[in-house]
């Protein structure tokens, strides 16, 4: 799609200056720039985690930045609160809709600032045709009398943007707006950009996907690790050239690895469609196996199905169809115990949620799947004996500190070595098939040698490990072979020694191999 | 230093000390209804301690309550809040009384199909909720509270019907037969000068015995806490949720029943109208948090419980409401409710100190 910019280059609407915003010691935003003229649209480009949200909730107000100047029209402003960024034209959409599911659209979107008929009643009849009229102006069909539960997700999307237009916004943020839409909702939105800016709005684009900001952007500009790096104009560019900006940074350590040819296939994932929670289809037919000695990376920025597609496995979501086989045997939709039991132990990517009951004491947060065995229970009763002394062996082996600590809750150890617990659970299962997802995140470099130190070991006993991580530093310096997932479906497949991280990025936004 | 610390840690500690603070609001109270609290609190001391007659009084104004206070216990360890114990108390007693009243078996076997009638209608009343919850995703608070009121009307019900009501006139049941009570022996009964005496607080004891090694010892437990503390991780690892909860709502509604049984089998030997719930469910609420939700622990907190009951309804003689005492216990709970805050207060003033 070939994009018709409305920019006026003359008229700056937004300047931010030098923003910093500090959280205790970690800076999310440090010293970065902004500007933003009328009729623009302009992308914000970074990774999760880069800073993309932190600055704009400080532009709507949420967060005071710890230092650095606002302009709004040319004037330095103070917001204290999302009320003084509405007061000042700045409305944002935000990625996870703010609804009330059984209020009409039209309700939903005076909320808060009713026309009333002398003061008391709400004016349903005006309502209703200011929101037709602001629908009608910028082309975006809404039914004002259905109610949220009831209509699309694309159409809630148009009635959280009217709810900002109504509120008499000039500026627009739109964060990741295109996560939860269809192809053709997608097209819809870039239309109802483009009638925005005709009208002289001027519109913020958070996002990480390439294609939509080539379609619909002037400009872009990119932050990687809370850092400013540059400003471009979209057109300048390339999608690998964004994508080198995006990542670009060195490869921190190649973890050491033996030579290995992989064996038999192990798992082998064919045609996978599954719904996601509310019923959108976020697995299109995925094609995916692991082979023993392998290490599979699957890569993809948060929310192609990655998520779905762990659950899938490990048995938390049925699948709506498709199949799946673990050493040739049927395992399409077992439940998490025989997901177990056909040879999948897994590391779940929310380790306080998934991995550990924090108020059981890590002894027993040790046996979770085999406390019913031999030997740590006999005809019902357990074995406190043997559950201690497989704890002190495991926390001895994997280095869980503070020794000791058998009969003490897991919540009262430090996120690392709660990891350290969960891999040394998961790791002593030993099974055909080891899944790790995302399974360094929030840890220190020193746990994360750790856990890729185990995840090699069990490729190298010839276990299969299939590792899911947003993190691509990660995927490429552990994985034999990586795997692309983009919107559910497997895009592209690289050898691990020969990944790049340009092409990666490329490939992750939605690009296909070699081709530019 | 090391001591005094592990005193601030304990949780027996802030219970004990809650139970102070109570005694010291109730006193506020009876200062300004005139009344000395040294004559109330004595005569309240006196009322429990001065006979072994009393004493046993207690343990039977005790039994029901550590039972109904196990099964909320049992219940806040696995996750679930049985706040419908009184509904399965109530099911509990009309299943004991009728089977009493209808049915002729010899002693020892008639109070034994009694009990299990009433701790199976307890466990059925829960596990109706318990169904609602895991199939309907109805939450059990509010269905237990509905079925509380379907229980109590319910009751009311069976005692009016031919056959259970009484001929002789008066709102209540027929006896339950001899051989269906759980009286202790005549001469044991003369002995300790205590007509109601009986063997349910040695059931509620063998009970709370039982629960705890379910609860600490055995894999049953084990699945059960571990859903109770954490669904998603007990999910992930394999544990079937909704038949752990299912399983701990049953055996929590069962003891509920059992509450009910020795009441009736015991104490009353049959069941009135009734003109209001009578508490014995909620109470158990009161018993479980004083106890911290350990079986063990409800014993004793049903015990003293069960004294400050049957103490309590003395005070009138000292002309003392005998409501002091739920200003009483109604204080103890909410200071173990905020003994939390109590301990870091404690705590962090300890290590000033130190520093």
């Amino acid at each position: 799609m070939s994009h018709q910019s409305h920019m006026d280059p003359n008229t700056m609407v937004i300047e931010m200056r030098d923003i910093v915003k500090k959280f205790g010691d970690f800076t999310a935003n440090d010293h970065i720039n902004l500007t933003l003229h009328k009729g623009e649209v302009h992308a914000i480009l970074g990774e999760n985690g880069a800073g993309k949200s932190t600055l704009m909730n400080v532009l709507c107000g949420l967060y005071h930045p710890t230092s650095g100047q606002i302009f709004v029209d040319g004037k330095e402003v103070h917001m204290n609160g999302p009320r003084d960024a509405i007061d000042l034209g700045i409305g944002m959409v935000h990625q996870h809709f703010m609804l009330i599911q059984p209020f009409t659209v039209t309700d939903n979107i005076i909320l808060g600032i009713e026309p009333t008929k002398a003061g008391v009643v709400v004016d349903e009849k005006l309502a209703r045709q200011r929101v037709l009229e602001l629908s009608e102006r910028y082309g975006m069909k809404v039914d004002p009398d259905a109610k949220i539960e009831d209509i699309s997700v694309g159409m809630q999307q148009r009635v959280e943007i009217l709810k900002v237009l109504y509120r008499g916004s000039n500026v627009l943020i739109l964060d990741e707006p295109t996560a939860s839409l269809t192809p053709q909702e997608i097209d819809e939105l870039m239309q109802i950009i483009d009638n925005l800016t005709k009208d002289g709005k001027s519109v913020i684009l958070i996002t990480h996907k390439l294609k939509e900001i080539k379609a619909c952007s002037d400009t872009c500009t990119v932050i990687r690790q809370g850092k400013y790096i540059k400003t471009v104009n979209v057109a300048d560019v390339n999608e690998n050239e964004m994508a080198a900006m995006m990542v670009g940074r060195d490869v921190n350590f190649k973890v050491e690895k033996k030579e290995m040819t992989p064996g038999d296939v192990v798992l082998d994932i064919k045609d996978i469609h599954a719904k996601d929670y509310r019923g959108i289809e976020i697995l299109r037919g995925l094609n995916l196996n692991v082979r023993q000695g392998e290490i599979v990376g699957l890569c993809g920025v948060d929310g192609n199905g990655q998520t779905e597609l762990v659950e899938v496995l490990t048995g938390l979501r049925k699948a709506e169809s498709g199949s799946i086989t673990m050493m040739g045997k049927d395992a399409f939709n077992l439940n998490p115990h025989d997901s177990f039991e056909a040879g999948i132990s897994s590391i779940p990517a929310d380790r306080q949620k998934h991995g550990l009951v924090l108020d059981f004491s890590i002894e027993d947060n040790l046996i979770v799947q085999h406390y019913k065995e031999a030997p740590f229970s006999k005809n019902g009763i357990l074995k406190r004996d043997a559950i201690r002394k497989n704890a002190t062996d495991l926390m001895e082996k994997f280095d869980v500190r503070p020794r000791g600590a058998e009969g003490k809750a897991a919540g009262t150890l430090s996120g690392g070595n709660q990891q350290k617990v969960i891999i040394a659970r998961e790791v002593t299962n030993d099974k055909e098939l080891l899944i790790a997802f995302n399974p360094t995140r929030g840890l220190d470099v020193g746990a994360i040698e750790f856990v890729h130190k185990y995840l090699v070991e069990q490729r190298n006993k010839g276990r299969a490990v299939l590792l899911v991580s947003f993190e691509l530093d990660e995927i490429m310096s552990l994985s034999d072979r990586i795997e692309v997932i983009f919107d559910g479906e497997i895009t592209g497949s690289v050898p691990g020694a020969e990944a790049d991280e340009k092409e990666l990025g490329f490939m992750m936004a939605g690009g296909k191999k070699n081709e530019n | 230093m090391k001591t005094k610390k592990s005193i601030l840690d304990s949780n027996l500690f802030y219970t004990v000390l809650a139970i102070i603070i109570g005694f010291a609001i109730g006193a506020i109270f009876l200062l300004i209804a005139g009344i000395s609290p040294a004559v109330a609190y004595g005569k309240l001391l006196d009322s429990v301690f001065s006979k072994p007659k009393y004493l046993v009084w207690t343990l039977v104004y005790a039994a029901p309550v550590i039972f109904t206070g196990l099964s909320v216990a049992f219940s806040f360890r696995t996750g679930v809040f049985n706040i419908g114990a009184e509904g399965q108390y109530i099911v509990g007693s009309v299943a004991a009384c009728v089977v009493g009243i209808k049915l002729q078996l010899p002693p020892i076997i008639h109070p034994l199909v009694c009990l299990l009638a009433a701790a199976a209608a307890g466990c059925l009343w829960s596990l109706i909720v318990g169904i609602l919850k895991t199939t309907r995703g109805i939450h059990e608070v509010l269905s237990f509270i509905m079925f509380n009121w379907i229980a109590y009307y319910f009751q009311n019900y069976v005692v009016n019907l031919p056959g259970i009501r009484r001929q002789s006139g008066g709102e209540a049941t027929e006896n339950v037969a001899d051989a269906a009570r759980i009286l202790l022996p005549d001469g044991l009964m003369k002995t300790l000068d205590c007509s109601g005496a009986n063997w349910g607080f040695i059931f509620a004891s063998i009970a709370a015995i039982i629960i705890f090694i379910i609860i600490e010892k055995t894999t049953l437990g084990y699945e059960l806490k571990a859903v109770g503390f954490n669904k998603n991780a007990a999910e992930f690892a394999g544990i079937n949720v909704n038949r752990s909860m299912l399983t701990a709502l049953g055996i929590s509604g069962a003891l509920a029943g059992l509450g009910g049984a020795v009441q009736v089998l015991g104490m009353g030997g049959r069941l009135s109208q009734l003109a209001a719930q009578e508490g014995f469910g909620f109470d158990g609420i009161t018993v479980a948090l004083i106890a911290g939700s350990n079986p063990l622990g409800c014993i004793l907190s049903g015990l003293f419980y069960g004294a400050m009951k049957y103490g309590g309804s003395k005070l009138t003689i000292v002309r003392a409401p005998s409501e002091v005492v739920n200003i009483i216990m109604g204080c103890v709970i909410i200071f173990i409710a905020i003994s939390q805050v109590f301990k870091v207060l404690f705590t962090s003033i300890g290590k000033k100190k130190e520093a």
